[in-house]
């Protein structure tokens, strides 16, 4: 390595005194950057540096029994999960009104359904109604309660069980296997 | 004349200075670092818009595999202990001190209470084989074959701030999630937080809390 040289006197000829060689001030310092970098990598991939982030969900009391007020059909949309990433949904007619199903995926196309719907309910009466099947995944529902806080539909449940016409009108529209 | 001599160059960089950065990020890395624990099962999580934070401490985390199987844990290891002595007395289980000190460092665990006594006493790279079989469940939450709200009764008991948070992973199918809502909802715990992972939401996009 081409330090510079500051012992001095060892060029000098016919010098009688004989000096002491002094040691170079100058440290190679190359081996401690590795490793300061190899600890750095270490630290890096020991730590998790972005934090997940968490939706509050918050489900009725079961243990209570409150007496609502029915709500209209005409004002919910109720979203059936389904297996292999479709939503089934229907808006406007109770399950045994013969209504619509519309199947889409869950992203963008549920969005505007959804956004579409909630124009035509005046006020803030729109109503959406989370059903999950039994083969439906989890992400599935996350998926849906985050079009929720993405179209911010103040008023959405959770339900985990399907009524009897909604059993029969998923089997014959939607041939779903419940 | 003399020769022109050509200066070389020294090939010697003076590596000071990056050291001196290196060693800055390396503090810097070690002291925001937060260690992965040791997880007794990967999950994925979904993603949502969702930009609240996970809190550090008092936490209770209940985690479904993509098989349906449950995990549960609590972040502090005097709470956990609190919990194991709780929970021993209640089934009329004996922990030794050895077994209560491995409990405690085990972050979350997913075996039903007859065998955690045996997989306690295991070597560390035996522990790390076992196929943990997860914590029984049943749909109404309340059932006496229901061990995780026997976990999740005594960890509140151990610790009245926990929050309860739910880690699903992307496959695990409704009605095992079904069930531990249903177990917490037994309990009248009704408000808790689904960890998820962060993804932006659509463009134009604003909340409403601003």
């Amino acid at each position: 390595m081409a330090e510079i040289d500051t012992s001095g006197g060892g060029g000098k000829k016919g010098g009688g005194k004989v000096r002491s060689k002094k040691a170079s001030t100058r440290v190679d310092m190359t081996p401690m950057v590795d490793l300061g970098f190899l600890l750095i990598t270490f630290f890096i991939l020991a730590t998790t540096l972005s934090k997940p982030s968490s939706m509050t969900l918050n489900v009725p009391d079961k243990t209570k029994e409150e007496k609502t007020e029915p709500i209209k059909a005409s004002n919910v949309m109720t979203i059936f999960l389904g297996d292999d990433n479709k939503a089934y949904s229907i808006f406007g007619k109770a399950a045994n009104e013969d209504p619509e199903i519309k199947t889409t995926g869950y992203g963008y196309e549920l969005r505007q359904l959804i956004q579409n719907n909630a124009r035509t309910v005046p006020g803030d009466k729109f109503v959406v109604v989370i059903k999950p099947t039994k083969q439906a995944n989890y992400r599935n529902m996350v998926d849906v309660l985050d079009e929720m806080a993405i179209t911010k539909t103040k008023r959405y449940a959770l339900v985990d069980e399907l009524t009897a016409d909604e059993k029969t009108l998923l089997k014959d529209k939607a041939k779903l296997d419940i | 004349m003399p020769k022109v001599k050509v200066k070389r160059a020294s090939s010697a960089v003076d590596m000071t200075a990056m050291c001196d950065v290196a060693f800055l990020l390396l503090t810097f890395f070690i002291l925001t670092a937060q260690f992965r624990a040791q997880d007794a099962a990967t999950i994925e999580t979904p993603s949502s818009i969702s930009g609240i934070k996970v809190p550090d401490k008092d936490i209770m985390t209940i985690a479904l595999d993509k098989d349906g199987k449950v995990y549960f844990g609590i972040d502090n290891q005097q709470h956990r202990l609190a919990m194991l002595d709780n929970i021993a007395s209640e089934k009329g289980i004996s922990f030794s001190d050895n077994e209560k000190k491995e409990f405690m460092l085990m972050s979350n665990f997913g075996l039903p209470i007859n065998q955690l006594k045996s997989f306690l006493s295991l070597p560390k790279e035996q522990k790390a084989k076992i196929k943990q079989s997860g914590i029984p469940t049943d749909s109404t939450g309340a059932g006496p074959s229901n061990e995780l709200k026997d976990w999740v009764y005594n960890a509140r008991k151990a610790n009245n701030d926990l929050r309860i948070a739910l880690k699903g992973d992307n496959l695990a199918k409704f009605p095992n999630f079904k069930n531990v809502l249903a177990t917490l909802q037994a309990q009248n715990i009704n408000k808790f937080n689904l960890i998820t992972g962060t993804e932006a939401p659509p463009a134009g996009w604003k909340s409403d809390e601003e």
